[in-house]
C-alpha cells in the first residue's frame, strides 16, 4: 500500500464528512447571518431529523440491503422511492419544527438583548435532546443499510486500495444540489433578496416593505430543511443514531462555521470540508483521541490570526 | 494525573456526603429505632450497575437475578430481614457509568448503618472509584462483572496495584467472576487458532478495555502473533472510517477490540467491515450482550466473543434450572451476568447466616472466608485476593439462527487456570 493511496482515501472520508457538516453549518450561518444569534439548538434538530426518517423507514418496511458473501445486494426498487419519500418527510418535519422553535422561543427575546435567546437556544437543545432520549432510547440505534455499498474503485476495474464506494458518492450527490439550489436561492429570487437585505439592515428592510418575521422564518425553515436532509445522510451513510449525535455533529459543524467565517455561506461550505478532511488526517496520521485537541487546536489558532474567520471579510454581503 | 484530578474529585465528594450525612444524621437512626421495636433488624444490600443507556439490557436482568436469589431466601439470612436497592452509576448523557454517578452511589452506600454489602460493580473502573471509598469502612463488596486484574492481582496491572485501592490494607473487593488476565489469553488462543499471524488491537482507552487489550497483546506476542498496529478510540466519536482505513492498510489477520459496547463497538465493526476489513473480529465480555447485537446490526454475525463462564444457551443442571426459573418469572431470557448476579446474592447471604450480626467487617470477614461453595456455578472458593477459584473461559461466536436472529452461540469451552 502506497502512502499515497492512503492519503487519498482518508480525503475521501474527510470530504464525505466535510459535506455532512457543510450542510448542518449552514443552519448555523444562516440564523446567525440574520439574526446574530447562535442556534444551539440546530444540531439536535438534525439529530430528530434522522430519528423522523428512520421511524418513517420502519414505519413503511423499507427494505434493508442484504448482504451475500461480501457483497451488498441492491434492495428493491421501491426502497429508493421510500427513501426520496423518507428525505422529503425529513426535511418538512424539521423544517416546521425550527421554524416553531423560532416563532416560540427566539422571537419574542429578539429585542431581548444577546444572551436572552441564547439561553433560550440552549434551553430549546435539552428539550429536544430529551425527546430524542424519549423516542429512541439512550443507546445508539442501528440505522439498517438501504443503500448499497459497491466500491466504484473496483468496479471500473482499478485494482486500489482507494476506495470510493456508492455511499460515499450518494453522500455528495444529495449535499451539492442542496448546497446549489440555496445558493442559488438566496442570491437569485425576491425572498432571497430579502433575506440578505434583512441581514444587512433589519430595521432599513423593514422601512422597505420587507416583512421581518417572515423572512426571518424562512431563514429558520431553509436551516431546518437542510438539517432534516443531513439527518436522513448520516443516518444512511453512518448506519447510526443516537439522541446525542446532535451534540458532537453540531460542535463540529458550528467550528466549521466559525472557522469559514459565521455568516458566510461560502464559509460554512469551506470551513465544513476543511473540518472534515481535518479530521481524516488527524485520525489516521496522529491518533483518534487527538483529533478534537487537532480541531479546536485549529479554530483557536484560526481565531487568532484571522478573529473573523477563513471568508470572514465577506460578511457585509452575508446571507 | 488522570488519577489524581479523580481522586480530587473524589475526596471532595466523600467529606461533601459526609457533612450531608451528619446533617440527615437523624433520620436512619429513627427508621432502625422503628425497625428494633418491632423486634425485626434490617441489612441492606445495595447494588451499581450502569441502568440508564443500553446497559440496561444486561443489568436489569442481574437485579432481576439477585432479586430472585433474595426471595428464595424468604428475604431473611440468619436473624435478619434483608432489603435490596438497586442504584444506577450510570447517566443518560454519558450513556454509560460515569465516575461522579459510582462515587455518589458509593458514599450513599458508606453513610447509610444498615448496608452491609455492597453488589458491583458491574464495570472495573467503576469499581476503581469506589473500592478505595468503601474500603475504610469494611463495607464488602462483591463484583458479579468485574474483570480488570488490577482491582486484584499483584503484578497483573499497574505497579501500584492493587494496594493502592485499599488504604485500610485489608481487602473488601471479591468478584465472582474470572478475571482478564484468564480472559486476553482466551482471545490471544483463540485468534492463534483462527491461525492469525498479525492482529490489529484497538481499545476504549477505559481501564477494563485498554486492561484487556493488553493482556492479549501480551499473550499474542508469547503465542509468536506480531501486533500490526494498536488504536484506542473515543467512545463519542462520530465514525471511525479514519481508524478502519488504518486497519485496512495494516492487513491484519485478526481485529481484536478490547471494551465496552457502550463506546460505540458496534458502530466501530460497521466501518470496519463497510472500509472493507474483513478480518474475523473479537472482543471480550464487554461485548458479550444483546446491546452488542442491536448497535452492529447485520455485521455482528460472524463476530467471536470472549467470556469468563459459558453462555445462557449453553447452561447445564442447576445453571438450566435457574434459567428456566427466570424466564418463568421475567418472561425472557437472562443476559450473560445475570447468573453471577444470582451467585454473589446467594454468597453473601450464606455469609451473613453464618455469622448472624450486623456487623460490616464481620460480614466482610466470612464472604472472604467462602470456601468449596456449592453454587450454581459450580464448587467454587474466593482466594485470598477475593477472586473466584473458577477458570471457565468460553468462546463464542455470534450465529444467524433458523429465523433469521443473530445469537450468541458456544464454540468452545476452555479451563484457563
Amino acid at each position: 500500500m502506497a502512502g499515497f493511496e492512503f492519503l487519498l482515501q482518508q480525503l475521501v472520508t474527510g470530504i464525505a464528512n466535510g459535506m455532512l457538516i457543510t450542510l448542518i453549518a449552514i443552519g448555523y450561518t444562516l440564523v446567525y447571518g440574520i439574526i446574530e444569534m447562535i442556534n444551539f439548538a440546530h444540531g439536535d434538530v438534525f439529530m430528530l431529523g434522522a430519528f423522523s426518517a428512520l421511524t418513517f423507514l420502519q414505519l413503511v418496511g423499507a427494505q434493508a440491503v442484504r448482504r451475500v458473501r461480501n457483497v451488498d445486494q441492491a434492495p428493491s426498487p421501491e426502497t429508493y422511492l421510500w427513501l426520496v419519500l423518507a428525505m422529503i418527510l425529513a426535511m418538512v418535519f424539521c423544517a416546521a419544527l425550527n421554524v416553531m422553535i423560532e416563532r416560540f422561543a427566539y422571537r419574542r427575546l429578539r429585542r431581548g438583548g444577546r444572551m436572552a435567546p441564547l439561553i433560550s437556544a440552549i434551553g430549546v437543545s435539552f428539550m429536544l435532546q430529551n425527546v430524542g432520549l424519549y423516542w429512541k432510547g439512550a443507546s445508539p440505534v442501528n440505522f439498517p443499510r438501504f443503500i448499497p455499498q459497491i466500491d466504484l474503485v473496483k468496479e471500473i476495474g482499478i485494482d486500489s486500495f482507494v476506495r470510493f464506494t456508492t455511499k460515499d458518492l450518494f453522500v455528495i450527490v444529495v449535499t451539492v444540489p442542496l448546497v446549489i439550489a440555496l445558493t442559488v436561492f438566496i442570491q437569485r429570487t425576491k425572498l432571497g433578496k430579502a433575506m440578505r437585505a434583512t441581514a444587512q439592515d433589519r430595521d432599513a428592510a423593514q422601512l422597505m416593505g420587507i416583512d421581518i418575521n417572515r423572512t426571518i422564518a424562512l431563514t429558520f425553515l431553509l436551516g431546518g430543511a437542510l438539517a432534516g436532509a443531513a439527518g436522513l445522510v448520516s443516518g444512511l451513510y453512518n448506519n447510526t443514531a443516537n439522541f446525542q449525535m446532535g451534540f458532537s455533529y453540531g460542535l463540529n459543524s458550528f467550528t466549521a462555521a466559525v472557522l469559514g467565517g459565521i455568516g458566510n455561506l461560502n464559509g460554512a461550505m469551506l470551513g465544513g470540508v476543511f473540518i472534515g478532511v481535518l479530521a481524516a488526517l488527524s485520525d489516521g496520521y496522529i491518533d483518534p483521541r487527538w483529533t478534537p485537541v487537532v480541531i479546536f487546536g485549529t479554530l483557536n489558532l484560526v481565531l487568532i490570526l484571522r478573529p473573523t474567520g477563513i471568508l470572514g471579510q465577506e460578511s457585509a454581503e452575508r446571507a | 494525573m488522570v488519577t489524581t484530578a479523580a481522586a480530587t474529585r473524589r475526596s471532595f465528594i466523600g467529606v461533601a456526603s459526609a457533612v450531608a450525612g451528619t446533617v440527615a444524621g437523624g433520620l436512619p437512626a429513627i427508621a432502625q429505632a422503628a425497625s428494633a421495636a418491632q423486634g425485626v433488624q434490617v441489612i441492606k444490600f445495595v447494588s451499581s450497575f450502569p441502568m440508564t443507556g443500553s446497559s440496561y439490557g444486561q443489568t436489569s436482568t442481574v437485579v432481576n437475578a439477585i432479586r430472585m436469589a433474595l426471595e428464595e431466601a424468604d428475604r431473611k439470612a440468619g436473624d435478619f430481614v434483608i432489603e435490596y436497592e438497586a442504584l444506577d452509576d450510570a447517566t443518560a448523557a454519558a450513556g454509560k457509568w460515569t465516575a461522579d454517578k459510582e462515587a455518589e452511589n458509593a458514599n450513599k452506600a458508606l453513610n447509610d448503618p444498615d448496608v452491609m454489602v455492597y453488589l458491583g460493580t458491574f464495570n472495573s473502573g467503576a469499581a476503581k472509584v469506589s473500592i478505595p471509598i468503601l474500603n475504610p469502612s469494611n463495607l464488602v463488596m462483591i463484583s458479579p462483572a468485574n474483570t480488570y486484574p488490577g482491582l486484584t492481582k499483584p503484578g497483573k496491572g499497574e505497579a501500584n496495584e492493587p494496594d493502592i485501592y485499599y488504604p485500610n490494607g485489608v481487602r473488601n473487593y471479591s468478584r465472582v467472576v474470572p478475571a482478564d488476565d484468564l480472559q486476553g489469553a482466551v482471545g490471544a488462543n483463540w485468534a492463534k487458532k483462527l491461525g492469525a499471524k498479525t492482529a490489529y488491537v484497538i481499545d476504549d482507552t477505559e481501564l477494563y478495555g485498554k486492561g484487556i487489550a493488553d493482556v492479549f497483546v501480551s499473550s499474542a506476542a508469547k503465542l509468536g502473533m506480531t501486533v500490526a498496529g494498536r488504536d484506542g478510540i473515543d467512545g463519542k466519536a462520530s465514525d471511525y472510517r479514519a481508524v478502519a482505513t488504518k486497519v485496512r492498510a495494516a492487513k491484519p489477520d485478526v481485529v481484536y477490540y478490547g471494551g465496552i459496547t457502550q463506546n460505540n463497538a458496534g458502530k466501530l465493526l460497521k466501518d470496519l467491515r463497510s472500509a472493507g476489513v474483513d478480518a474475523p473480529f473479537i472482543g471480550p465480555d464487554g461485548i458479550f450482550e444483546d446491546a452488542f447485537l442491536k448497535d452492529a446490526g447485520d455485521d455482528a454475525e460472524g463476530v467471536y466473543c470472549t467470556f469468563g463462564g459459558v453462555p445462557v444457551s449453553a447452561y447445564t443442571g442447576d445453571a438450566k434450572v435457574f434459567a428456566e426459573k427466570y424466564a418463568k418469572l421475567h418472561g425472557g431470557n437472562p443476559e450473560a451476568y445475570a447468573i453471577y448476579g444470582y451467585e454473589m446474592t446467594k454468597v453473601a447471604l450464606a455469609a451473613i447466616a453464618k455469622v448472624n450480626v450486623k456487623d460490616r467487617a464481620a460480614i466482610r470477614d466470612a464472604i472472604f472466608a467462602t470456601k468449596d461453595f456449592k453454587g450454581i456455578l459450580g464448587t467454587w472458593s474466593f482466594d485470598a485476593n477475593g477472586d473466584t477459584t473458577l477458570t471457565t473461559m468460553s468462546v463464542n461466536e455470534i450465529k444467524r439462527t433458523a429465523e433469521g436472529k443473530l445469537e450468541f452461540e458456544l464454540i468452545e469451552v476452555v479451563s484457563a487456570g
